[in-house]
């Protein structure tokens, strides 16, 4: 993927009859032989990706609305009229107001439901960019080693990401979170990373797998480079695109995940907010709506627009899947 | 194609052996079961030893892994710890109730989903298309457990205010009911529904993409130079390798739908094998635990194996693989 | 003179793109006459694969589009057939062979099965034995070794080689009137071009079928075709019959194109390329397509202003669209001594 080379339109003097061996004379890059169609304008590949992703209207979307809800949950303390844990026993299970600030209203021992979602918002997104992050680059190593090396590595790496496909994978890491997890977000975090990383690690040794072989590999071999020189510098660089994409969308999964494991108790438990313990709450209480919905909500609206950046994402930097926009 | 099979299934047994071991492993050091037992106050120090012995608990991982895999075969997944009830018997009957509801949903979401997805792709960027790809979206992003309580709460609400039971929100049936009655339908209607909501979403968006992939390709484009209609075209190229991907695709999600199971049953209070995993697992009863595992981890492989089956059927070039 | 099978008037297709509309071929004309073999040569983005294949109306036409030009073909003009019309020339009387034979059929189906297809989709009242027989005898004449066997093969099982064979099998399967073969040897190694080479000139003397072969590779236009069409940036440059557009050539384009190629029995040092790039579909050049890489333009104004027509040169039925023509009056190039065998190599 290097850059493509400039065109050159020379004139060929030459006698007639005959023909000639061309001495070239590079025109500059002016407007006027732009127009001319004669060369084009060179884009770099990140100037092109940077393009692509900025036309795709719904990437534009998602990015501005995770803008706002992760801004949110970062700024929480200024934001959240109230302390997520501030009970105030006159006003239980009101519904949503603009009374007292109460937007989405308070649970069963008067708390702001509104606050308490914001700081859920704010787990939330630890969880998922600590997940995506952590369970990225395991994948990145493991695949890049596997895919590099071949051989038994690579065999062992295949049979057990084969493994974990097979598993009941919701029962697995509720087992472990509940054997493990003792409701910390930071103990629940790192088992689902633990887990996550097959995904990943499944494209990048397909990518370094197929690009080992490939010439100019080969070529920076016999110029004595080692090999960890030639996976950072040779290899590595093509797993970006994909290795940004799925990373992206293991964003929105484990928040998904995490908000069915606290959902069901075994994840995130309180004093910890979390969204999926929020909705829990709106199980016992189901007149109450706003107390299933908002949180719900919340989930569906972060996941949706990180869905959206990753598909933005995915056609900026991924143009060989020809998918088409959704 | 039999020589096919054969090798998949028995690549299969290794897999389940290798996963049930870790899993094993990985209880009974996280979960320590003797420790739960000296919890239970009713237990003297004599019993404790007893049990402690004849539950082997005192004997290395590896061998108690070796007594546990006798168990399954000899005595049918033995004892649970807690209640000292034979497992066996409670997984099949709870592995049928969910059976029966992942299944319905299954078949459902397929026909729909393929059927939405061989439209959309046909008429690309019409109303239609973009409306159900907005459902699909949604479909991803939303939570099953929130899906399963709106739906829940929504027909709660309606039997609250107009005093009609269109669904039941909770439960498997009423007494005296059979499996398959109307009653039985409508306790088991919302739990399909969110299941088959969520997969529809996965299954027509993929019939889409592969469809699209598929009318791209050259040979259909040969098709086409044949003079065959356009009708003929996709019925008889287009149509059948779009739906070669969806194969692996449906295995795959099988897993998910035994997770999403396991939210709906806890949700709607269905006796289904989730909800008996749910259970067991916040008594921390082990081999129950264990129990549910290995019956989850047959059942994936096994779907697993049928889809590899499909997936030689519909693609010869597999079949030498 | 008599009819020709094919004539192309003062065609044109474009293609709307993100980055404006592409001119893909841009007023073109042409004949074909029966029982010839018109050769069209040009480089990727010339238009030479478009102009074919939208009379037969295989180009996408939500981004492609038909903007002027009429095709008849024995007397009818395909461009103003509905689809369903269209249908009944395809694979019948009009017959495509396309590029890449790895791709081009389906993987899930047999090979016999496929050709069936072809048969039937236009006579579906035939016996099923009756055309499995044709099928295998097809097969059987493009030189596919065992043909009654591989009837039953899928695709993945056959060579590519073999593939392209039984796509040529597949074409002339309703003894077309017209067969298009586009760039058909080019996804193949070379010996096993000369074998489907040899094919096809099976074909041509078993069928009486007029064939436009499209290709960039002068050698198979040497050996196969009776006439020649250069293409360049959509438009045509030189037409002319084959000996003679190889003894005097008379378009810039053209010389380059011969002389790019190394002649087996001279001495050369340097292989002499074209210099420059295709040109921009979108935003063309005014005036004549090739004068940004011309030898022969100097950079003369009406070159840069005024778009060359086709002017007929010494022998009947060459034409040339360069407006400085005559100045190549008496060029002859490198091929216009025939090669004799046993020089110093």
């Amino acid at each position: 993927m290097t850059e493509p080379s400039v065109p050159i339109g020379g004139q060929i003097p030459v006698e007639q009859g005959a023909s000639a061996a061309p001495s070239v004379a590079p025109p500059g890059l002016t407007d006027a032989t732009v127009e001319a169609g004669l060369e084009i304008k060179v884009r770099s590949q990140w100037d092109y990706a940077r393009r692509r992703f900025l036309r795709h209207r719904l990437a534009m979307a998602g990015l501005i609305g995770l803008i706002i809800l992760f801004g949110a949950g970062i700024f929480a303390n200024y934001i959240a009229p109230y302390s997520f844990e501030q009970i105030d026993l006159n006003n239980i299970l009101s519904p949503p107001t603009f009374a007292h600030n109460h937007f989405f209203g308070t649970d069963e021992i008067g708390r702001d439901y509104f606050s308490r979602v914001i700081y859920g918002i704010r787990t939330s997104e630890e969880v998922g960019v600590f997940v995506a992050v952590l369970s990225t680059f395991i994948g990145l190593v493991l695949g890049a080693i596997a895919g590099f090396y071949g051989g038994w590595i690579d065999n062992l790496l295949m049979r057990f990401t084969d493994l974990v496909l097979t598993l009941p994978f919701l029962a697995i890491l509720l087992t472990a979170a509940a054997l493990l997890g003792e409701g910390s977000q930071w103990r629940v975090s790192f088992i689902l990373a633990v887990l996550f990383w097959t995904g990943t690690a499944r494209v990048v040794r397909g990518i370094f797998l197929s690009l080992r072989e490939k010439e100019y590999v080969e070529a920076a071999k016999a110029a004595g480079a080692g090999d960890m020189r030639i996976m950072f510098r040779h290899i590595l660089p093509n797993t970006l695109g994909p290795v940004v994409v799925s990373g992206t969308l293991a964003v929105a999964t484990a928040i998904l995940i995490e908000a069915a494991l606290s959902f069901l108790g075994f994840g995130i438990k309180p004093p910890t907010p979390s969204l999926g313990v929020l909705v829990a709450g709106g199980e016992t209480n189901p007149q109450q709506w706003w107390l299933t919905v908002f949180p719900g909500l919340t989930i569906v609206l972060i996941v949706l627009c990180v869905n959206f950046v990753g598909d933005g994402l995915r056609d900026a930097l991924d143009p060989t899947q020809r998918r088409v926009r959704a | 194609m039999l020589t096919y099979i054969t090798r998949r299934i028995l690549y299969s047994i290794p897999v389940l052996i290798l996963s049930t071991f870790l899993s094993f492993v990985f209880i009974s050091y996280a979960g320590n079961p003797t420790a739960l037992l000296r919890q239970n106050p009713h237990f003297s120090a004599v019993t404790l030893r007893l049990m402690i012995h004849q539950q082997h608990l005192d004997k290395p991982v590896v061998v108690r892994y070796w007594y546990w895999v006798e168990s399954v075969f000899t005595q049918k997944l033995g004892v649970s710890l807690q209640t000292f009830q034979p497992i066996w018997p409670d997984l099949v009957r709870t592995g049928g109730h969910t059976l029966q509801v992942i299944v319905i949903s299954e078949v459902l979401a397929l026909i729909l989903g393929v059927a939405v997805g061989i439209f959309s792709a046909i008429r690309q960027y019409s109303f239609f298309d973009y409306t159900f790809t907005t459902i699909s979206f949604l479909g991803f992003a939303m939570p099953t457990f929130w899906l399963a309580l709106l739906l829940q709460i929504l027909f709660v609400d309606i039997y609250l205010k107009w005093n009609v039971r269109i669904f039941y929100t909770s439960g498997l049936n009423n007494p005296g009911k059979g499996a398959w009655s109307i009653d039985r339908l409508q306790h088991i209607a919302l739990p399909v529904m969110t299941l088959c909501i969520i997969s529809f979403a996965l299954y027509s968006r993929y019939m889409r993409a592969s469809m699209l992939d598929v009318i791209n390709t050259d040979y259909v484009r040969t098709a086409r130079a044949k003079g065959m209609s356009e009708w003929h075209v996709i019925m008889r190229h287009v149509f059948r390798n779009a739906l070669i991907p969806i194969a692996t695709i449906a295995a795959l999600n099988f897993g998910a739908l035994l997770g999403g199971a396991i939210v709906t049953e806890t949700v709607f209070s269905l006796d289904g094998i989730g909800y008996y995993f749910i259970q067991k697992l916040q008594n921390l009863d082990l081999y129950a635990v264990m129990g549910y595992l290995l019956i989850t981890a047959i059942a994936i492989i096994v779907f697993n194996l049928i889809a590899d089956i499909l997936y030689g059927y519909l693609d010869p070039r597999i079949r030498y693989d | 003179m008599p009819d020709p099978i094919l004539s192309i008037k003062n065609l044109a297709v474009e293609f709307k793109t993100d980055d404006g509309i592409v001119h893909a071929v841009d007023d073109i004309t042409y004949d074909v006459f029966a029982g010839e073999t018109l050769g069209i040569v040009g480089e990727s983005g010339s238009g030479k694969s478009v102009s074919t294949m939208s009379i037969l109306g295989l180009i996408p036409i939500p981004p492609g589009r038909i903007a002027s030009g009429e095709a008849f073909f024995k007397g009818q003009d395909l461009l103003k057939l509905g689809k369903k019309e269209l249908q009944r020339f395809r694979g019948d009387e009009v017959a495509m062979v396309f590029q890449d034979p790895m791709t081009s059929l389906n993987p899930v189906l047999t090979v016999g099965f496929q050709l069936d297809e072809a048969i039937k989709t236009h006579y579906p009242k035939e016996s099923d034995d009756k055309v499995k027989a044709r099928t295998i005898e097809l097969l059987a004449l493009v030189g596919v070794p065992n043909a009654a066997a591989r009837y039953d093969q899928y695709p993945h099982e056959f060579s590519g080689g073999m593939r392209q064979r039984a796509m040529i099998a597949m074409s002339i399967a309703n003894s077309p009137s017209l067969l298009i073969a586009d760039e058909p040897t080019t996804a193949l190694d070379v010996t096993i071009q000369a074998q489907v080479l040899e094919v096809m000139k099976t074909v041509q003397a078993a069928t009486d079928a007029a064939t436009i072969l499209i290709t960039h590779d002068l050698g198979i236009v040497a050996e196969l075709c009776d006439r020649v069409i250069v293409m360049y940036g959509g438009r045509i440059v030189e037409e002319g019959d084959v000996h003679t557009i190889f003894a005097k050539p008379r378009h810039p384009y053209t010389i380059g194109l011969m002389d790019s190629l190394p002649k087996l029995t001279e001495d050369e040092e340097w292989l002499r390329p074209i210099p420059g790039q295709p040109p921009s579909l979108i935003n063309r050049p005014p005036g004549c397509a090739f004068h940004p890489r011309c030898f022969l333009s100097q950079g003369r104004a009406r070159c840069r202003e005024e778009v060359p027509a086709l002017e007929a040169m010494e022998t009947p039925g060459h034409q040339a669209a360069c407006h400085f023509g005559e100045e190549l009056i008496g060029y002859r190039s490198k091929f216009s001594e025939p090669v004799t065998a046993g020089s110093d190599a």
